[in-house]
């Protein structure tokens, strides 16, 4: 490919030198990445959705015959993978792609060939984790992998937790590749006189995600490299014959998974503290105090992983801190519920179905968050711990709360990246059959909680009391899984013959709205400079909220000296934007075959799980590490045309 | 669970008043019947943990009970003040644009604080609970068991008394019994719902609880960590008995059995020496001295097999032995390929072993 | 990461807070690695003193040598400075003898830890011996990694400059280097102290 030669002599803001599919294979485009990312997420989602209904099958009835006990295991194992990992995970950052440099009036993120890279690992890490299926079994020890369940002595049946290992391990980087971007981007490329405490509570919370991202995946990173190398040469890490404690994993597993599981709920904070607003037309009541909550319950999320283990025995008085951190995040989680409320309070509400869901947001969280404060106290965890009980609690805070977020944003967002907007009355058919569907299915968890139901049982014999909501439950999962067709036919039918939005549908309050749907490759033809929170709304109204919807022109950041922006007219000509480039995908291609490298050489030779890599054979490992350098080679060299600002 | 109760009760009030939800009943029928049925469902099953029978489990779901209701009152509130906010200010055709309002300092520090003294009210009876469930009792009176979990089923040892049984543990009621938990492989969770919280058991490492049951009866209990293919046939049962009954118990499983008089278990008895069993198994007085699967010494005198998952009929006993990982999916315990003959010798043996 | 990798072309973007895309992101990045470092050092530290079998740590250790070839890493952040501090006054040349040297000292301490690594193997010490084998090496060579990647990128730095492509303007990769080569010594200077000074 010519991309070198041309890079310096193409500047057409439009130009179409890849076509088709390979217009979005090369791109670097952060639109473009963000609906592939957003794509694939919900494939993902269907896929976690599909192995949630054969789990309810199976358990439908007591001593369900629809799985094995082994396919069961693998199946909820690969639910909760997939559905952090896969889907809820990366449907943020298809948001965060999509809309923060719009809202933060950038043209494109910090390193625009990175977010490519970020999102082609990504799927190549998910498919390696899914291949495993094909490949004799998927991963089967949960999505929290206690050691030393993991460990070839007691998992040697299938290459399933090698798969799980290195796809975790993958998708790390993926994770970790992207939150660099959004860091250095909402730091370093805000538009003028965006200053922190005017940014948009979607891009805040994209912020204090990415720091969480950052310093969180290195530790299940370790975790998860102990753990290979005791799968693959036999260290010691989590193997008790050496003296070793596989409570280790538990520590090292929550120190993550805890930071983690306000990665996967802050994004759909940020969601609706953006929706709210708009479609109450009032800002968000306790501006300040959302984004310092959001910030205070991020630093408090490294305080409180040991509520995990509350079982584990641990002693009283690690049990006694470890509770009272953890109540204490109840309080900033407390102080946004009320402030979303007293966003709404005196609004002129328009009850469209990203308010809906935004509504079903706090509604549902707000039992999440109660069962949390109820899962907080270790005497009452030490009845409710491994039951349904805590099955209810994350679906309502992940179901209830991240999902509905993320469909909040779906239906708010949608017309700005297609043009068109979703069909308001199948959009609300969806969420009243989603709202229903949760409920039907989750609440009854609390009661098998409390009635004694282990998590993770692949079946029960009658006569536990257990029978009536394991049946309702599933009737629950099957009316979700008809919502979710309302919302995928929906989408197709929106996307071609949906009513055309024009730039501003929903009378929103930031920059995103102040632009053509969908936004011109370069977003903005001229920088806006900021002059106050809420600028589209400020610019539209007037700070007081007196104005009459007129659009002024927006003032541009540069002035007329500026050559470059006095070039850029309306049309976008002479804004440089980066040129695609092959190189992110071929190295994203090259660290995915590395990494897997070790068990599919295995694989390839009939190796038995649990084999030690011998040198040289692992010669897939070594196309893909040539591969990889080949395209970070290529990637480095590779002249990048103008960002202009 | 009330959790629904008020929700729907502050929705009932406005639906009459207002039309979108008029338009719904349906959705209200469902969520009344979901109510009736998450109320009637509590405390009934034989492993629920709102049912306790011992001081330990008391405590617990008494703290349980309190952050419960609680919980209950801050639901109906905030659910009905959202409820009530998004049906007051929904849009109208007359509405202008309301006023900007961006804050209001005292309300926010109201709302910061009450969540506060709410969860003060949570913590501090939290700690003493805490306390008094990980205080573990001391003294001639306690009864001392290890707990020891396998792949997938329950050992336990009466270290003072020099017992080893399996899948059942046998205690006096109103006695305070100390349990020490440990595994022999994965990580497992010890739990009888109706009795106390429940404590993983974890490779090299010792963890302690106590617990005592105040009714005599038989508690269910199973394994509630993910410990592999059979995790869920990990049960086990705890026999709360009189103090003459548990001493009789006592008495019987510390003898050791005599060699079986019947010709059938006297057969099988021979099967039992001559075949892999002895690698695995022991039984006091012979030269089974196994220690990977349950001790068999006084297999006779229980009441279930194969980690508690089925009730010990001959006829479970032979399906067993039959095909064991055909019964129970990943049982380490293999496929002998015994004759017909030979499992019925096996049972009249197994039996025998009061 | 490759964005700021060698020779990077990006032209100078003016930027919220004044600071190179680029800059930031390896600071992001070293905190980042902050925090793997930290965990495979909580890992040694809890598995401290805990293997059940053979050869400890006392039995195993040279101390006076890896203090020499500490040293020796150490001294290369002197090095790298300097390289810095070249081509920053426009020094092309002086900084091609520094950035030489600092790799040089790099492969030195690399080569120490491969010779000690093959003492300690022949000492019955492995990754599967025990728990000390398993975690000494497995942080001490995730530790050798990083340095291998700094001597990797440094000597690619000087190649480019042998191609006329590290100027003045463009210092700022140099000054990137330099950041992760500092980081991989202090972090050095943590495990040094934590698993060969601390007394067993």
């Amino acid at each position: 490919m010519a991309t070198a030669e041309h890079a310096a002599t193409t500047h057409q803001p439009d130009r179409r030198r890849y076509e088709g599919i390979w217009s979005w294979i090369f791109t670097v485009d952060h639109k473009k990445i963000g609906v592939m990312y957003g794509v694939t997420a919900v494939c993902f989602f269907l896929i976690g959705g599909i192995e949630a209904l054969l789990i309810r099958s199976q358990l439908m009835f007591p001593n369900g015959k629809v799985v094995s006990p082994d396919q069961f295991n693998e199946l909820f194992t690969m639910h909760g993978t997939t559905m952090i990992f896969l889907a809820l995970m990366p449907l943020s950052v298809a948001f965060f792609n999509i809309v923060v440099p719009l809202q933060i009036g950038a043209r494109d993120v910090a390193f625009p060939r990175l977010n490519a890279f970020s999102y082609w690992v990504y799927l190549f890490g998910g498919l390696l984790l899914n291949a495993s299926y094909l490949f004799g079994g998927a991963p089967n020890a949960g999505w929290f992998g206690y050691a030393n369940l993991t460990e070839v002595p007691y998992n040697h049946s299938s290459y399933g937790i090698d798969f799980w290992i290195l796809g975790l391990q993958i998708l790390g980087v993926s994770s970790m590749a992207g939150a660099f971007n959004f860091l250095v981007t909402i730091i370093n490329a805000r538009a003028p006189g965006m200053t922190f405490m005017r940014m948009p509570l979607f891009t805040w919370m994209t912020l204090v995600t990415s720091f969480l991202l950052i310093l969180a995946f290195p530790v299940i990173t370790v975790a998860l490299v102990e753990l290979m190398f005791d799968r693959l040469f036999a260290t010691n890490f989590f193997n008790p014959a050496a003296g070793a404690e596989p409570i280790l994993w538990q520590h090292l597993f929550w120190l993550f998974g805890h930071p983690e599981v306000y990665i996967l709920i802050l994004p759909a904070m940020g969601i609706i503290s953006d929706v709210l607003p708009t479609f109450a037309r009032k800002p968000l009541f306790g501006y300040p105090v959302v984004a310092y909550s959001g910030v205070a319950i991020a630093f408090m999320s490294w305080g409180v992983w040991a509520h995990h283990m509350f079982s584990a025995g641990l002693g009283p008085v690690a049990n006694a801190v470890f509770s009272v951190t953890t109540m204490l995040i109840a309080v900033p989680t407390g102080i946004k519920i009320f402030n979303w409320i007293g966003t709404l309070w005196g609004g002129s509400i328009n009850f469209k179905t990203p308010l809906l869901f935004a509504l079903g947001f706090i509604a549902m969280f707000t039992i999440g968050g109660l069962s949390g404060v109820m899962l907080a106290s270790p005497p009452a965890d030490w009845l409710e711990n491994d039951t349904y009980f805590v099955v209810a609690h994350i679906h309502y805070v992940l179901f209830g709360g991240t999902i509905f977020g993320l469909f909040a944003g779906i239906y708010y967002w949608f017309p700005k990246v297609t043009g068109r907007l979703l069909d308001e009355r199948l959009g609300q058919i969806h969420f009243w059959l989603m709202l229903i569907g949760m409920n039907v299915t989750f609440a009854g968890m609390h009661v098998l909680g409390m009635e004694g139901m282990p998590r993770r049982i692949a079946t029960y014999p009658p006569g536990m009391g257990w029978d009536t909501w394991n049946f309702i439950a599933t009737i629950g999962a099957f009316t979700i899984a008809v919502g979710m067709l309302v919302f995928i036919y929906n989408f197709f039918a929106s996307v071609r013959h949906g009513q055309v939005a024009g730039p501003d549908p929903w009378d929103g309050r930031t920059l995103e709205w102040s632009i053509p749907s969908p936004p011109p490759p370069y977003n903005f033809a001229r920088i806006p400079i900021v002059r106050a929170r809420d600028p589209f709304w400020v610019q539209k109204y007037g700070d007081a909220g007196h104005g009459h919807g007129r659009v002024v022109p927006m003032p541009v950041a540069g002035g007329a000296h500026d050559a470059e922006e006095a070039r850029a007219d309306e049309h976008g000509e002479g804004i440089h934007m980066p040129d695609p480039s092959y190189y992110p995908i071929v190295a994203a291609l090259g660290l995915a075959v590395m990494l897997a490298g070790v068990i599919l050489t295995n694989l390839i030779l009939g190796n038995p799980p649990g084999t030690q890599p011998a040198w040289p054979p692992s010669w897939v490992a070594f196309v893909g590490l040539l591969v990889f350098l080949y395209g970070i080679y290529g990637w480095a060299l590779e002249p990048v045309s103008g960002h202009s600002s | 669970m009330a959790h629904r109760s008020s929700r729907r009760l502050g929705k009932e009030r406005m639906a009459s008043r207002v039309h979108l939800l008029r338009r719904r009943p349906l959705v209200w029928i469902l969520l009344a019947g979901l109510l009736a049925l998450l109320i009637s469902g509590c405390g009934t099953g034989p492993q629920s943990a709102l049912a306790p029978a011992g001081p330990v489990g008391m405590r617990e779901a008494g703290l349980y009970n309190l952050i419960f209701w609680m919980a209950v009152v801050v639901f109906v509130l905030v659910e009905g003040l959202l409820l009530f906010t998004a049906l007051r200010f929904r849009r109208r055709t007359s509405d202008g644009i309301p006023s900007q309002i961006h804050g209001n300092t005292r309300l926010e520090i109201v709302w910061t604080i009450i969540p506060v003294l709410i969860l003060i009210v949570i913590a501090v009876p939290t700690i003493t609970t805490i306390a008094s469930a990980s205080t573990i009792p001391q003294g001639p009176d306690v009864l001392k068991v290890t707990v020891i979990g396998h792949q997938w089923w329950w050992e336990f040892r009466y270290p003072d008394l020099g017992i080893v049984t399996a899948d059942e543990m046998h205690i006096p009621v109103g006695t305070k019994v100390a349990l020490t938990v440990e595994s022999a492989d994965v990580i497992h969770s010890f739990w009888v719902p109706r009795l106390a919280g429940k404590i993983q058991a974890i490779p090299r490492r010792q963890n302690e609880m106590w617990l005592q049951g105040d009714e005599i009866g038989e508690f269910y209990g199973q394994c509630y960590q993910l410990c592999g293919t059979s995790h869920a046939n990990m049960r086990f049962r705890v026999f709360v008995q009189s103090k003459a009954d548990f001493d009789a118990w006592v008495k019987d499983q510390q003898a050791v059995p005599a060699p079986p008089t019947d010709p059938e278990a006297a057969k099988g008895a021979q099967i039992f020496q001559s075949k892999a069993c002895v690698g695995c198994h022991t039984i006091a007085g012979t030269n089974a001295k196994g220690t990977i699967g349950p001790n068999l010494t006084h297999f006779g005198s229980r009441t279930t097999i194969a980690g508690a998952m089925l009730e010990k009929t001959d006829a479970n006993l032979a399906m067993w032995l039959h095909d064991p990982p055909g019964v129970k999916p990943g049982s380490i315990m293999p496929n002998l390929g015994l004759t017909d003959d030979e499992i019925k010798a096996l049972v009249a043996y197994l039996d025998s072993l009061k | 990461m490759a964005e700021a990798s060698l020779g990077g072309h990006a032209a100078a973007v003016e930027t919220t807070t004044g600071l190179d895309h680029r800059k930031m992101v390896m600071w992001a990045f070293l905190g980042s690695e902050c925090l793997f470092f930290g965990s495979l050092i909580s890992t040694y530290l809890v598995y401290r003193n805990r293997s059940l079998t053979g050869p400890f740590p006392q039995d195993t250790f040279d101390i006076p040598y890896t203090s020499v070839s500490s040293f020796v890493l150490l001294m290369s952040s002197l090095t790298m400075v300097l390289a810095l501090a070249a081509i920053q006054r426009g020094n092309v040349r002086g900084m091609r003898t520094w950035l030489v040297a600092t790799g040089l000292l790099g492969s030195v301490f690399l080569g120490g830890q491969v010779y000690e690594f093959t003492t300690f193997i022949a000492h019955g010490l492995s990754l599967s011996r025990n728990l000390f084998g398993t975690t000494f090496f497995v942080l001490t060579g995730f530790h050798g990694a990083h340095v291998t990647v700094g001597v990797v990128i440094l000597f690619s730095l000087f190649l480019n400059s042998l191609r006329g492509k590290l100027t003045r303007e463009n210092s700022l990769v140099v000054e990137l280097a330099g950041l992760y080569w500092h980081f991989v010594d202090v972090v050095w200077v943590v495990i040094f102290t934590v698993v060969y000074l601390l007394p067993y």
